[in-house]
């Protein structure tokens, strides 16, 4: 399988100045290091400062990094000329978590759906309202929801819309950056499913970045562990829930709650 | 916190600067001199003209003649008056005395009116008192200044319960110190009235959203349910983080002696703004710089209170805007 | 012993703008007794931070309480005035909303913001009030006492800022602490910690607490008994053990399912398709005919359409509310 995404000792630092002009710096990745091979799910797990978002962004073209090489489909993105990124950029596409919020309440929820795609400005405008109605069908929203304010909608059925809205540019690598830690579980298990069948049919890559390490565990083929800006453990994701190899790992696996699960039935097995 | 200080004096004083060399520009390159009117009176031969002018050192090149306003402004004088044949500081001193026992009083008076007038309707939002009040400085607003003052000054001749314009009887100084006060206090009700009324919508109406935002808050809905009185909840949890408030106070402040202009004219008040008028009139050039000086100090001085005032209100300013 | 808290036949609705009355809570009935900590689990909509809400009667302005009681300590607060109410606000009983970087004031000191709900309850001097803020901080910050008291919320982080909260609520010794989802915007070291810190409560203060989550999985180990919620009813309570080992009631059910079960041994269920529940929970839910969770139930029958299932006792301390298991 090829490599989809190679990140090669990526480092950020921030530097500010605050209120009184003092300049301070912060170091959010210290030398990342990982690959990705296409069709599979990486999920980055760590604790909130482990600079999980961080990468998100680096990776995503939305920041530059301080150093470091990040290699997508052959191209380096650090080192890429603007003409290149930007036939790239479309092919990254990031989902964050839900705030209420952050979608424009002035406009339908197909006006946000085809908004790339007005701004991308390839498509006329009945094929951009085909490809609009069925983007809404691929991840499982009914048609009549178009036209109503997003304010209208539930947080399962807002973050469709969000990965919907990512879908409009043929991504071939999502990033999912805490997108389902603010909903319900049985909501989540929905969006976990369209996520899995996202890739199966359209052999997406997934970058599934969050705190949750159930959700993980249950999504990636590979959990990598963050920690103070650096991948502490990395490895299939059975191997790291059941021989977690670092301390930091253990207590994290011990700090997820669990059900108490009666024996599987049978039909399960 | 010394750094940010020290950085904004010096801009705020290169800003002082900066308008001093446009002021003088301006008042230079407009045409005509103080002079010029009496050129219009025959008695006067144009020598004596010319030796007044060179008397002044109005035929001195721009540069020399600002540097040795510089200088006076060094020693305090600040220029010289043609009309007045004085220097200009102790007058602008006097008549902005004048103009800011008009203006502070009103900035005060119509805080504490728009203060508790705002946060109620903020509490009522959308009811009956809220909309009525919403109504009244909607009208106020809309009733221009001018038409305001000319309309207290009717109301003045008619009743006859207070003076129609000037600061003092003239039969001042003869009275006795209470007396003095109550003289005062009668020739500042119409034109504080005025500043106040026209100021009061604008604020009523800042103090209302600002509050309303507040009052939505989740912190407040919290500190309510711990059991919080009503009256602590509103003067010392929602107001104080009513942020634009304290930056609006700033800005009142810096507005204290640029704002009352149109209502000292019009109510005879010997503030600032008749004087500088007339000095433009009459082409008083150093009185004019003056003034305008003066007005840009409090101005400059008013939003570096602003920006302080946030900066010592809010801490979350105050701190480094670290990530993570 | 007498119960801290008993809510009967509550009912709690919500006025639209169009002005009709959409029903959120309808006929919520548990008893709580000291010392006792209650998980109430419920999705979005299911009424849970209403029900919190209601206890305390901070309804926003267009929620209604209709019918019901709320016994606290014996007493009916949906009856009581509001000096007393204010005073059992953070006095006897304590609310710790979502979002603490929400709920605390942004520009005063925690500490402060401690000693504020103190003042608001007694009226004791200075003195006393400052010592006893102290006292409580150290209780629940044992290292950086004092630089925690003075610090100002977005100088701490997400799991201190619970703590503080914390702080406020216990600051009074009330007899009852609800939590509305109180870890959920905290990665799963600091929730751990964060339950730590009630248990710890509930063994030295002898506190009730009402745990509002929607994540069962918090529950397991922390929860005497559990509450579930759906569209404002209680379809099933029972002793924690029980009902999140074996629930009974098919949403319960169907609840659990939908969360991967990571560590169990079978590792062929990874990367499946978790079993779903179909359909969505509506606001007309509750506004239907007979059982409000028939449309989405695995387990339906004919009758569950007509009939609203009755609360049917499994044991002496578990009920459902299913027509299943009608006699």
């Amino acid at each position: 399988m090829e490599l989809l995404l190679k990140v090669e000792n990526l480092v950020k630092r921030y530097a500010r100045r605050n209120f009184a002009g003092a300049r301070q710096e912060f170091l959010a990745l210290d030398g990342v290091s990982f690959a990705v091979s296409a069709g599979t799910t990486l999920a980055i797990v760590g604790e909130s400062g482990s600079g999980k978002s961080t990468l998100a962004s680096c990776i995503a073209c939305l920041e530059t990094p301080t150093s470091g090489n990040l290699w997508f489909e052959g191209t380096n993105l650090v080192q890429a000329a603007e003409r290149e990124l930007r036939k790239i950029r479309p092919r990254i596409q990031l989902i964050f978590p839900d705030p209420a919020s952050s979608l424009s309440a002035r406009w339908p929820v197909f006006g946000i759906l085809v908004e790339p795609l007005v701004l991308q400005g390839k498509l006329n405008r009945n094929e951009m309202k085909k490809r609009g109605f069925s983007l809404l069908e691929r991840v499982g929203l009914s048609p009549d929801i178009a036209w109503r304010p997003p304010s209208e909608l539930s947080g399962g059925q807002r973050q469709r819309l969000a990965i919907a809205r990512a879908l409009a540019l043929d991504p071939v690598l999502l990033i999912l950056d805490e997108a389902l830690s603010a909903l319900d579980c049985s909501v989540q298990a929905q969006i976990a499913n369209l996520l899995l069948e996202l890739q199966s049919s359209l052999t997406m890559t997934l970058l599934f970045i969050t705190h949750d390490l159930t959700m993980a565990a249950h999504l990636a083929d590979e959990i990598a562990v963050m920690s103070h800006g650096r991948i502490i453990e990395h490895g299939p994701s059975a191997e790291v829930l059941r021989n977690p190899r670092q301390e930091a790992t253990r207590q994290l696996l011990a700090a997820v709650p669990r059900l108490p699960r009666a024996p599987l039935p049978a039909a399960q097995q | 916190m010394m750094r940010y200080l020290l950085r904004r004096l010096a801009h705020a004083f290169l800003l002082v600067i900066g308008v001093s060399i446009l002021a003088f520009l301006f008042t230079t390159l407009a045409p005509g001199n103080y002079f010029d009117e009496m050129r219009l009176n025959p008695q006067i031969a144009p020598e004596t003209l010319v030796a007044l002018r060179t008397q002044y050192q109005l035929n001195r090149p721009l540069p020399v003649r600002y540097a040795s306003w510089v200088n006076s402004v060094l020693h305090g004088e600040m220029g010289f008056s043609f009309a007045y044949n004085t220097s200009v500081a102790p007058l602008l001193l006097l008549r902005a005395k004048n103009t800011l026992i008009l203006t502070v009083t009103a900035t005060l008076l119509a805080w504490a009116i728009a203060l508790p007038l705002g946060v109620w309707s903020a509490e009522r939002l959308g009811q009956f008192p809220d909309r009525l009040i919403s109504w009244s400085t909607a009208a106020l607003l809309v009733v221009p200044d001018l038409a305001l003052a000319l309309g207290l000054l009717v109301l003045a001749l008619r009743t006859g319960w207070f003076p129609t314009g000037g600061m003092a009887s003239v039969d001042f100084e003869s009275l006795s110190s209470l007396n003095k006060i109550r003289d005062l206090a009668l020739h500042m009700a119409l034109p504080v009235a005025t500043l106040v009324l026209s100021a009061l919508p604008l604020l009523v109406r800042h103090v209302r959203a600002a509050v309303a935002d507040v009052l939505d808050a989740p912190f407040l809905l919290a500190a309510e349910g711990h059991g919080i009185p009503r009256r602590t909840l509103l003067f010392r949890y929602a107001l104080p983080a009513a942020n634009p408030l304290v930056s609006l106070f700033g800005f009142s402040i810096g507005a204290l002696l640029s704002g009352s202009l149109l209502v000292e004219v019009v109510m005879s008040w010997p503030g600032l703004g008749p004087f500088l008028l007339e000095a433009i009139l009459a082409r008083d050039i150093y009185v004019v710089i003056g003034g305008v000086l003066f007005s840009t100090i409090f101005l400059v001085a008013g939003n570096f209170l602003a920006d302080m005032l946030l900066y010592w209100v809010d801490p979350r300013i105050r701190s480094a805007s670290t990530p993570g | 012993m007498a119960s801290v808290l008993e809510i009967q036949n509550l009912h709690v609705s919500y006025r639209s703008r169009e002005g009709d009355s959409r029903p959120v809570l309808s006929g919520v009935n548990f008893t709580l007794m000291p010392g006792e900590i209650l998980g109430v689990l419920g999705e979005s909509g299911s009424g849970k931070s209403t029900l919190a809400a209601s206890v305390l009667r901070l309804l926003p302005p267009n929620g209604l309480i209709g019918k019901g009681t709320v016994l606290f300590e014996g007493k009916d607060l949906l009856q009581a005035e509001s000096e007393e109410l204010r005073q059992i606000r953070g006095g006897r009983i304590a609310l710790i909303y979502q979002e603490p970087s929400l709920a605390l004031h942004p520009t005063i000191r925690v500490g402060e913001q401690v000693r504020q709900v103190l003042a608001a309850h007694q009226s004791s001097p200075k003195k006393d009030l400052n010592e006893r803020t102290r006292e409580v901080f150290t209780q629940l910050f044992p290292q950086e006492t004092d630089r925690i008291r003075r610090s100002y919320p977005h100088q701490l982080s997400g799991g201190q800022r619970q703590r503080a909260l914390i702080a406020q609520a216990i600051a009074c010794h009330p007899a009852l602490v609800i939590a509305d989802e109180p870890t959920a915007a905290l990665d799963p070291t600091t929730q751990m910690e964060i339950l730590g810190v009630f248990r710890t409560l509930r063994e030295t203060l002898g506190l009730a607490m009402i745990f509002i989550t929607h994540n069962p999985a918090l529950l397991s180990g922390f929860a005497d008994r559990v509450l579930v919620l759906y569209a404002g009813q209680i379809v099933e309570l029972g002793p924690s053990e029980t009902v999140l080992r074996s629930p009974q009631h098919p949403y319960t059910k169907a609840l659990f399912e939908s969360i991967p079960a990571i560590f169990e041994e079978n590792e062929k269920i990874r990367k499946k398709r978790l079993p779903v529940i179909a359909g969505s929970s509506s606001s007309q839910s509750l506004l239907r005919q007979g059982c409000s969770f028939e449309p989405r139930c695995a387990d339906r029958m004919d009758i569950c359409r007509k009939r609203e299932p009755p609360l049917v006792k499994l044991s002496q301390t578990h009920i459902v509310s299913c027509l299943k298991y009608e006699e």
